[in-house]
């Protein structure tokens, strides 16, 4: 009880009670029932397959859980029967919309059992698409959020600007979803004549987006009564639900990943910010997502002008073996943290491998942010949670 | 319509009214349609929008007409099948009440009513009955939702819409439609006849009121809680298909139209144009063109309206359920209380 009164705003303090109140309500007074919703596997509001069951008293949840599973691949068994370089084409799937940032943390952690580190050419670009990643990827967040608020236009604002992005992609790595351009030691191949200044024009573009939906959503008044102060998640409360990335930070904890970690990447060669809010509700989430797309571009824009010369691919077998023991290795991906335990015993594919999603914890926290919201706020905090389903499923 | 149709049997008269009903309701429909959801939209999307059915798509709408003509009518096995089926057509039966009082020109009107605006604004709730049967017959947990919450918001914004309307009548001293823009137009400002009297003027807080709770009887965006997309699936919708969709997509564009219509009679002057440019001095001495050119008129200030609606509904997140409430007990119904306080002293003391 003593987590309760210290840690629940005020609000969140008040909505408990409500449905604490809504509850008893419902079978002593009226004798009326709650009724149950499912929200999902099919509903629009859930990116996919997540069913969210809710009970419900009248407008107002009284219990809310997340039914995983409906998307289950099994990526994790099926590592174990591919070679090391086999596994980036299964795990790009796995938050499709930032593909190469899933490819990344395995090949490091691969790279960490072998000891071999890719040249800093490599380095240097795979920093540069890890942010393009996520530029595409959290772009599309930013479009999305209109939708679930019921703005339809910021959505194929979004699409249109992330496409510039998938083009660079593209024409980078010959693949707009699934690039599959990482390998153990490097890159599959250099970058093409003309891309840096291309990608310097988008960078410019896409930073012209971040103001457009600034004015367009972040400003409006109905947007900011949607979102400040639901689904306030404090600081605590975060860390004790494991959350990362953009949630994490919003809740005012000062963690990122591509700071905090030594990793053979270019992040700590640029110069950037990590931003954080104190408020840790849903505006917060949505406002630091919006500045981390700028930065990105600012990153992006930073490490083109310094991409050293030289090979892009470290010297490494033909056939890799990676040889006996077991790497950690987890990088801040647009959604959280991601990371990969892999265990080997020498041979050609790993004997096990571990995949930390940020999604899969960050919707951890909904039974306990839901309690006691409205069915209009559940779309926005399911929305600024940002999940994407295959992050969660696995 | 009475004048030019005095010689017509009443058989044809009645004949006639009906076939101008349905004109007037849906080819506005079909325009707005065409004109602000699909072209307008897309423009403000950075897309072109339907563009293969004919030259810039225009033919898009009858493309879909069809499509939704072809499908399979589905009533959901739990559903009260007679009132589900029932609903749709209660929407859209308040739509052709409604338009029964505009008048579209000096002589071309449906009915000529002593009490038009009372009347308009009483068919108008009918369409609530339509879509709160709709969302409890579909059996189905969403429309439940969505037709309580329409429920709620279309009573809660009936008020401020006939507050609005209240300063409007005082000023007018009449309830008739036809009177309302005759009014509007005859009249003067400050002694300045050369414009004649656009209520939009005088009483532009009722407006600005009236347009915000038309925009939430149409449950557009920031107002479409009781649709929802993304949370309700569509609401009270949720469970109909073919041609019953069709009824009420018909409905939703439909009504659309016809309220920016009587708003326009009541504060942009609806049909008519200033009395002096002709040198007219009552509606009797109106020339006889006005009835072509009246309901054009009427048609352009009918777009104009629907332009704002529409602007507004694709560029808006959507309010919360308690938002929408509490905005409209607590801020419009207050202000329009306060418009028609202000407009009756001054209408006593001028």
């Amino acid at each position: 009880m003593s987590l309760t009164d210290r840690v629940l705003g005020d609000r969140q303090q008040l909505a408990y009670i409500a449905s604490q109140a809504a509850d008893a309500r419902l079978n002593v007074e009226l004798e009326t029932e709650g009724m149950t919703l499912n929200i999902g596997p099919q509903h629009p509001a859930t990116h996919g397959t997540l069913r969210i069951i809710a009970r419900l008293d009248g407008e107002q949840v009284v219990w809310a859980e997340p039914a995983c599973g409906y998307m289950h691949r099994g990526y994790e068994k099926l590592t174990e029967v591919r070679t090391y370089p086999q596994v980036t084409t299964l795990v790009n799937r796995i938050d499709w919309l930032g593909s190469f940032a899933n490819e990344v943390p395995f090949i490091l952690a691969a790279e960490k059992l072998m000891e071999v580190e890719a040249p800093p050419r490599a380095q240097h670009i795979r920093t540069i698409l890890f942010e393009l990643s996520r530029i595409a990827n959290v772009s599309l967040f930013l479009g999305d959020l209109g939708v679930q608020l019921g703005a339809i236009t910021p959505v194929f604002l979004a699409f249109r600007d992330r496409e510039y992005v998938l083009n660079l992609i593209e024409s980078a790595t010959g693949g707009r979803f699934h690039p599959n351009f990482d390998r153990i030691g490097g890159l599959k191949d250099d970058l093409p004549a003309g891309w840096i200044d291309e990608t310097r024009a988008v960078m410019k573009k896409l930073r012209g987006f971040c103001d457009q939906i600034e004015d367009l959503l972040f400003g409006n008044e109905i947007f900011q009564s949607r979102t400040r102060g639901i689904g306030v998640i404090p600081r605590e409360v975060a860390l004790q639900y494991g959350l990362s990335g953009a949630n994490l930070r919003a809740s005012g904890v000062d963690w990122d990943l591509r700071r905090d970690h030594q990793l053979p990447m270019a992040w700590n060669q640029a110069d950037w910010k990590v931003w954080t809010h104190p408020d840790g509700d849903s505006f917060a989430r949505c406002w630091i997502r919006l500045q981390e797309t700028r930065e990105s571009t600012k990153i992006v824009d930073q490490l083109l002008g310094s991409i050293p010369a030289g090979p892009v691919m470290a010297k490494v077998p033909k056939i890799i073996k990676v040889p006996e023991g077991e790497a950690w290795v987890s990088t801040e991906n647009p959604l959280g943290e991601m990371g990969y335990y892999i265990v080997s015993r020498g041979d050609l594919g790993p004997f096990r491998v571990k995949i930390r999603s940020a999604s899969f914890n960050n919707i951890s926290i909904t039974p306990w942010l839901l309690r006691g919201v409205y069915v209009p706020d559940i779309v926005t905090i399911l929305a600024s949670l940002y999940f994407i389903l295959g992050d969660i499923d696995r | 319509m009475s004048a030019l149709l005095a010689e017509v049997p009443y058989w044809g008269q009645s004949l006639l009214r009906v076939l101008g009903g349905i004109v007037a309701v849906l080819l506005p429909a079909g325009t707005i349609v065409y004109i602000f959801l699909f072209k307008m939209m897309s423009f403000m999307q950075s897309r072109l929008g339907p563009m293969e059915a004919g030259p810039y798509g225009s033919m898009q709408l009858f493309a879909e007409v069809g499509k939704w003509l072809q499908k399979e009518d589905i009533v959901p096995e739990r559903a009260d099948a007679r009132i589900f089926k029932m609903a749709p057509v209660i929407v859209l039966l308040s739509t052709f009440l409604l338009v029964a009082v505009v008048p579209f020109g000096p002589d071309a009107w449906f009915t000529d009513f002593e009490t038009g605006i009372f009347y308009a604004l009483a068919v108008s709730s009918i369409s609530v009955l339509g879509i709160l049967i709709a969302g409890w017959s579909s059996a189905n947990k969403y429309s439940l939702l969505g037709g309580l919450r329409a429920a709620g918001q279309l009573i809660a914004y009936e008020l401020p819409m006939v507050l609005a309307v209240v300063g409007v009548v005082i000023q007018a001293e009449t309830m008739n439609l036809q009177k309302i823009v005759v009014a509007q137009n005859s009249g003067s400002m400050f002694g300045i006849d050369t414009f004649g009297h656009p209520y939009v003027i005088s009483q532009f807080i009722g407006f600005v009121i009236f347009m915000i709770a038309i925009q939430a009887e149409l449950t557009q965006a920031p107002f479409d809680m009781p649709i929802a997309e993304s949370e309700l699936v569509s609401g009270y919708m949720t469970e109909y298909s073919g041609f019953r969709f069709l009824i009420f997509f018909i409905g939703e564009f439909a009504t659309a139209g016809v309220f920016a219509m009587i708003a326009s009679v009541l504060f942009l002057g609806g049909w008519g144009v200033p009395f002096s440019w002709f040198g007219w001095t009552s509606i009797d001495s109106i020339d006889n063109w006005m009835n072509v050119v009246g309901p054009l008129i009427m048609f352009t200030k009918m777009m104009l309206l629907v332009f704002i609606i529409m602007w507004i509904r694709f560029s808006y997140p959507r309010l919360r359920e308690d938002q929408l409430q509490r905005f409209a007990w607590k801020g419009l119904i207050p202000v329009a209380l306060l418009n028609i306080a202000v407009t009756s002293i001054l209408k006593v003391v001028f």
